[in-house]
């Protein structure tokens, strides 16, 4: 991939202050970049910073440090119109709950229809429906659908709402923050099949967050692994899996329950903990291993990390 | 050793009345539990797993009702070591309350937070059900309450048991709330989604936990998942659930290696394993039924793409799987009769690979 990318996250920081005393510093200088057409995977535990750097990415918080450039266009700091409009039409996201954020008291065609309203995407009323029914039937649902409200859809065609929304836009970027974590596994698959099609057709990029690991692995072309709002491991999905540094990143995959009992009924999980681990993210750096692979460690780390590299799984 | 069954389900059907008309969750289900094994429950969200634990441990939803079926448990009594045999549905709430729920059966939620009591301390939690069903003095409590916390990996235990739920991480409030559940000493522990909220790396150390007291304690699990890497890490026996019925049954190898159900080959096949990398994920078309309408014939024919027409009229029986006395499938195309059909060719590769994996690693 030698094209622009679409996305550069540069040592963005994101921290909150929690009282006088004390900061969370949700996401610590990271750094990552997505190219069109391009899925990145951000997985880590709970609590490790995923959302909050989704968040920041489309700036629902004001970036603590570090920078953002979207489409060639800074989006860290103060923005222009320009750039504002940039944002919130060229990048889209999709959460989690697909209930939580559709208004209840709204039909479905004037949920899908916001973002354009807004930005008055449209010169007539036919052209913005017409619009708005394309999407529906891009997801998978139909024409009649757009005049039921919400609670009248299974959490699968709801997820399939918030889609339409983000896609109507027509975006470049869609951040999807655990969107399919909640479906059930047959739905989860249809959602992204649908999700991988419509990349297929408009080569548009995903940053794809979530915490189900064989899922990330099947849509990501590259994956970030997040800890303690560092970026301690990114690479192919293949690099990531198949040849994992970092302890963190090998303790995350040990603990992926396979479909396999054979398999499964005598794996152990291995056990990682920052605190016992003797490693210390603040004065690790960036180390290379190919074009693609990064681990974050000190040099001393590094040796230990490539010592241990084969001793897994 | 002679299996000893301590569970039996037989015919168990379920509704709720609600104001869109009665939903008929659970439409006859049957399966049994023997002593020391577990079993899994797995299915998409609404099959009924848990309205059948619910049954199970007596505490349906005030607008639900059994309609018919039975429940019998049995198990030895820990002074006397006699043979108790009782129906569970034909039981008082008060007897299930005293005799059965917490003491010969306890639970394990998906979310520790709706067990534990936000205003008690875990000390309090933990030693307070001994001291109502046993009748242990405050000093014994205590001391197996720190016992059990040591068992299920919480260190200094002393310490915690003066914490409260929100100060400790949600794997360690499910670790309390397992030894919770383990207090009395009971022979069934059921655990509903238990690790579903949980981040995988805890997932596995708590299904670990869960596992090795098992073995030592030689209880028996209802294990209630929606993910089969869970069912394959911990079940000997599977029962796919769809729609109220139990569709396929099995031993855990029947089910992963000789999927018969064509919603279990969906199951299977819509779930990427490590290395799939087709172009498209296999899914199953459409989805569940609303059980507030009646169903007729096999509820999953309209999703089915092998359902033959007599799916669309008669809700097919059990069929024993020939060669087998441990499979059985609940599907029309089980019968003698019915046009051969073959499970997706991805799915056969797929069974293929694990089985050649499963033997590298014996
Ligand atoms: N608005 C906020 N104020 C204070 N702390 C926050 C806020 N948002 C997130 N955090 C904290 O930042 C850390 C990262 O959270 P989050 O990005 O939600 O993690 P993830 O999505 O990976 O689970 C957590 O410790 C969380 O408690
Ligand atoms: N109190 C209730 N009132 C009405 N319907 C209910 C009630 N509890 C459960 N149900 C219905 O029963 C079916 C099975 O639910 P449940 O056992 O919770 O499914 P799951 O397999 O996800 O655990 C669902 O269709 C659900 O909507
Ligand atoms: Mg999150
Ligand atoms: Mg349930």
């Amino acid at each position: 991939m030698n094209k622009e990318p679409i996305l550069v996250v540069k040592d963005l920081k994101q921290h909150f202050k929690v009282n006088r005393k004390f900061t969370v510093k949700a996401v610590d200088g990271i750094s990552f970049e997505i190219y069109p057409g391009e899925t990145y995977g951000l997985v880590g535990e709970s609590g490790s910073g995923k959302s909050t750097t989704g968040r920041s990415i489309i700036r629902l918080y004001e970036p603590t440090a570090g920078n953002i450039v979207f489409n060639g266009e800074d989006i860290s700091g103060k923005m222009s119109k320009k750039a504002l409009k940039n944002l919130r039409t060229n990048m889209q996201m999709i959460f989690q709950d697909p209930m939580a954020c559709l208004n209840p008291r709204k039909k479905v065609l004037d949920i899908i229809g916001e973002g354009l309203d807004i930005h008055k995407s449209y010169s007539s009323l036919e052209e913005r429906n017409e619009k708005i029914y394309e999407m529906l039937e891009l997801v998978g649902l139909s024409r009649e659908h757009a005049s039921r409200y919400p609670h009248q859809f299974s959490g699968g065609q709801r997820q399939r709402i918030g889609i339409a929304r983000a896609l109507v836009m027509n975006p470049d970027l869609i951040i999807a923050d655990e969107a399919i974590s909640a479906l059930d596994v047959s739905i989860q698959a249809q959602v992204v099949n649908l999700m991988k099609k419509i990349q297929k057709e408009t080569n548009i990029a995903y940053l794809f967050i979530a915490h189900d690991l064989s899922m990330v692995k099947y849509i990501s072309d590259r994956i970030g692994v997040l800890h303690l709002g560092h970026l301690v491991e990114t690479g192919t999905a293949e690099e990531i899996f198949n040849n994992p540094l970092h302890p963190y990143t090998k303790s995350l995959l040990s603990a992926i329950p396979h479909p396999n009992p054979q398999v499964e009924k005598t794996r152990k999980s291995l056990t990682y903990n920052y605190s016992e681990s003797g490693l210390d993210y603040e004065a690790g750096k960036q180390h290379k291993i190919t074009e693609t692979h990064y681990v974050l460690a000190t040099d001393d780390e590094l040796k230990d990390f490539l010592s241990h590299q084969n001793d897994m799984i | 050793m002679e299996r000893e069954r301590i569970l039996k389900i037989r015919d168990l059907r379920i509704s709720f009345k609600t104001d869109a008309g009665t939903v008929q969750a659970i439409r006859g289900v049957d399966f049994d539990l023997y002593q020391g094994e577990t079993i899994a429950i797995v299915g998409e969200s609404g099959s009924g797993k848990s309205v059948t634990t619910k049954a199970i441990m007596g505490i349906l939803a005030s607008n639900g009702q059994i309609d018919s079926g039975s429940i019998e448990y049995v198990w030895h009594d820990e002074n006397t070591g006699e043979r108790q045999e009782r129906d569970i549905v034909k039981m008082s709430k008060d007897d299930i309350q005293k005799i059965i729920r917490g003491r010969k059966i306890a639970m394990v939620f998906q979310d520790p937070m709706t067990s534990l009591n936000p205003t008690m301390t875990i000390g309090k939690q933990i030693m307070e059900p001994m001291m109502y069903h046993y009748g242990k003095t405050k000093e014994e409590a205590y001391a197996r309450a720190i016992e059990l916390l040591q068992e299920v990996g919480i260190t200094d235990a002393q310490k915690r048991m003066k914490n409260y739920p929100h100060q400790l991480s949600g794997g360690m409030r499910q670790r309390v709330v397992i030894a919770i559940a383990l207090s009395c000493d009971p022979y069934v522990l059921i655990c509903d989604e238990p690790t579903t909220a949980l981040d995988v790396t805890i997932q596995a150390k708590i299904l670990e936990l869960i596992k090795e007291l098992q073995v030592k304690k030689n209880i028996s699990v209802i294990y209630i998942t929606h993910d089969l890497g869970v069912v394959a890490k911990v079940a000997d026996y599977v029962n796919v659930m769809y729609a109220g019925k139990i569709v396929e049954k099995g031993t855990i190898d029947d089910i992963f290696y000789d999927p018969r159900h064509p919603y279990t080959w969906g199951l299977l096949s819509s779930m990427p394993d490590l290395d799939t990398d087709d172009d498209e994920l296999y899914t199953i078309p459409g989805s569940p039924p609303n059980l507030a309408h009646e169903v007729t014939g096999d509820a999953f024919a309209p999703r089915n793409q092998f359902a033959l027409n007599i799916d669309l009229r008669v809700d097919p029986p059990m069929f024993d799987v020939p060669g087998s006395d441990s499979h059985q499938v609940a599907s029309w195309l089980m019968h003698e009769k019915a046009p051969k059909v073959d499970m997706p060719e991805s799915l056969k590769k797929r069974i293929l690979k694990m089985k050649k994996e499963g033997l590298k690693n014996e």
